[in-house]
């Protein structure tokens, strides 16, 4: 591989445009950022005029807010609710559709893979290091999904360096940011004045070559390194490295648990929000009168009590239990199931909670002390 | 080969009453190429599905020689259960499978078999006990030990005294709570432990039942001492893919749909001891 020095280029701010075009005429559909009802969302983007120039945003625990700055940058914020996992992982889609024939056969439609060749810009180190995570769960486990491994082969990835991480942030501790470094076809750094471009595949490669870039300066690409390096530094919240499902095992009876129940409701935003949660539910749904029906699949919860219900028990009967499962399976459990802990550092699940558990501090207060 | 995403339409040649809670629906894949390929090991699992409402899964009965015919007992105790266990033959279904990792009965030829069930669990054994029977040389002693409730409780017990006469076969029966005409042995199924005549030693015992149940008696055999590799025993969760991609059925780092649903207590004691994993 290229050292960086020889294959970083520079792009102007206004030739961004440059890139959309190039990526339409490549049949690409384009996704990217944009403002809407008070968040950055990731949706089509026609032109730069979409993307959300100036936009900050400040993040706590239960908190979310984004301020408009005179700043010219339009990556400035940090990440939404989501970013990448619906457009591969759909919330919801229908598997298969069966119709009941008036002799009684059943002819059963599967829904055929299919996707349209997409490419998301502004994708985060985070949200790649999360979509890893799934490709190893639905494309490289016993079974590959259809749905997704269709989506996933029809997606390319434009990251950009993250330099305005949230307080609610902790990638530098998770080793997932906030500096991508493998997973993308082109990465971008911004500047005040423009953008550090560099491939990291053959289709990246082939983008760079239609753009129209300069050399980028020694000063440039200081600039950048200096902000990554910032960006990790100015991280206040962390997760204890290495395999903590020993650990939380061995704390499954810890008093802490039920200290986060009570203030967890139970709602399910953090699994949403998660880029790595990937549980799902299926069922019917059956026009009135009809003898047809759609087999669907859509986002489940493990802080729902149908999620561990069977004949007569639930499993999971109360939050405690859920909180439990949550974190003894993202922590913990991920290890043994994936080879690596399924928390990206992202934060979302700290910001989108509603009433603020901060997973960091739960985790170090069952971490603390003696296991019971 | 199992059938994964998309169901096929499955024929259900008869439908059997055990008892008033629990159905045997025996079916036929309709797709001949389909059911000609289909290929089962006993302790796997089909999910079924009833049109218009939805999948579970449960466990093949029938024996795995005959794996274009396939019979499942359907206890009616949910929305998709109650509505399978009011079909009658000739009506259809879908089906998907088999799912799953099976009984060890390669590893344990040669050996003696205990079988011990309970309550309503000794359907996901039937093809263990069905698969030595009809190879009676391969494997040692038999035992097929039974626990339930109230003695009102048992079902299949013709077949129980059908399995005492197989040769160097021993049935026992425990019942908690019975009555004048009971015959068996008033306790748990551990009790039953002592009246064992085969050598345990040389024995792999397969366990189907209530969690509480299970554990008590892998923990007998443990302190007994059998190997925690020798004892197995089959775990039930929420499964609605099948593929350990839905995530309802993990105990901890395990998918109970792929990783098992049977499992040698060494790979779970660890996790069964821990309450509501």
């Amino acid at each position: 591989m290229a050292s960086p020095a020889s294959t970083t280029a520079y792009l102007a701010r206004t030739d961004l445009d440059a890139l959309l075009a190039q990526l339409r005429s490549a049949g690409y559909r384009c996704i990217g950022p944009r403002l809407r009802d008070g968040a950055i969302v990731y949706d089509e983007v026609a032109s730069m005029a979409d993307f959300p120039a100036g936009v900050q945003v400040s993040q706590a625990p239960g908190r979310y807010r984004t301020e408009q700055t005179a700043s010219p940058r339009l990556f400035a914020w940090s990440n939404g609710p989501q970013a990448l996992k619906p457009f591969l992982f759909q919330p919801r889609e229908t598997l298969w559709h069966v119709e009941h024939g008036a002799d009684g056969a059943l002819h059963f439609q599967p829904t055929p893979a299919a996707a349209v060749p997409t490419a998301v810009i502004g994708v985060r180190s985070c949200d790649l290091a999360a979509l890893d995570l799934q490709d190893r769960h639905f494309i490289h486990g016993d079974w590959s999904d259809p749905y997704y491994q269709a989506r996933r082969s029809a997606l390319l990835l434009i990251a950009v360096n993250c330099t305005h991480p949230a307080d609610t942030c902790f990638c530098a501790s998770t080793g997932d940011g906030p500096v991508a470094h493998a997973g993308f076809d082109l990465v971008l750094d911004e500047l005040d004045e423009g953008f550090l471009v560099r491939a990291g595949s053959p289709a990246g490669e082939q983008l760079l070559a239609g753009l129209p870039v300069t050399a980028a300066s020694a000063a440039q690409r200081d600039s950048a390194a200096r902000a990554g390096a910032a960006a990790a530094a100015g991280q206040t919240r962390r997760l204890p490295p290495g395999n903590l499902y020993p650990s939380l095992l061995e704390r499954h009876a810890h008093a802490h648990w039920q200290d986060v129940a009570e203030r967890c409701l139970s709602c399910g935003n953090c699994t949403s929000v998660c880029p790595t949660c990937f549980c799902y539910r299926e069922r019917d749904e059956a026009p009135f009168g009809a003898p047809q029906s759609d087999h669907v699949r859509e986002w489940d919860s493990c802080f729902s009590a149908g999620h561990s219900y069977i004949h007569n028990r639930t499993i999971h009967a109360d939050t405690r239990l859920r909180y439990r499962q949550w974190l003894l399976h993202k922590l913990g459990s991920w290890h043994a199931q994936y080879g690596r802990s399924g928390c990206v550092g992202c934060g979302r699940c700290i910001a989108w909670c509603p009433t603020g558990i901060d997973l960091t501090a739960e985790i170090a207060a069952v971490l603390e002390g003696t296991p019971r | 080969m199992t059938v994964t995403h998309c169901p096929y339409e499955a024929e259900i040649l008869e439908r059997r009453e055990e008892s008033v809670s629990i159905v045997t629906l025996t079916v036929r894949l309709t797709d001949a190429a389909a059911a000609g390929r289909f290929r089962f090991t006993p302790g796997q699992f089909n999910m079924l599905y009833l049109p218009e409402v939805g999948e579970i899964p449960v466990s093949i009965t029938s024996d795995a020689e005959t794996p274009d015919i396939l019979s499942h007992a359907i206890r009616d105790v949910g929305r998709v259960s109650h509505g399978l266990a009011r079909l009658e033959a000739g009506d259809r279904i879908g089906l998907r499978g088999p799912f799953g990792r099976g009984w060890p009965l390669l590893a344990a030829r040669g050996h003696n078999v205990i079988v011990i069930t309970g309550g309503l669990g000794c359907a996901p054994v039937v093809p263990v006990i069905d698969h030595i029977h009809r190879r009676r040389d391969d494997y040692g002693q038999l035992a097929i030990l039974h626990g339930v409730k109230h003695c009102s409780d048992l079902i299949w017990g013709d077949c129980y005294q059908e399995w005492a006469l197989h040769p160097d076969t021993q049935v026992l029966l425990a019942a908690d709570v019975c009555d004048t005409r009971w015959s068996g042995t008033i306790g748990p199924v551990t009790h039953l432990f002592d009246q064992l005549t085969l050598d345990r030693n040389d024995a792999f015992a397969m366990l189907c039942g209530p969690e509480p149940m299970l554990r008590a008696c892998a923990e007998q055999l443990l302190a007994d001492g059998m190997a925690a590799e020798r004892i197995w025993l089959s775990l039930e969760r929420n499964m609605q893919c099948a593929l350990g991609q839905c995530g309802h059925c993990q105990l901890g780092d395990r998918f109970v749909c792929k990783d098992g649903p049977v499992f040698h207590y060494g790979e779970v004691r660890h996790l069964l001891d821990k309450p509501d994993l």
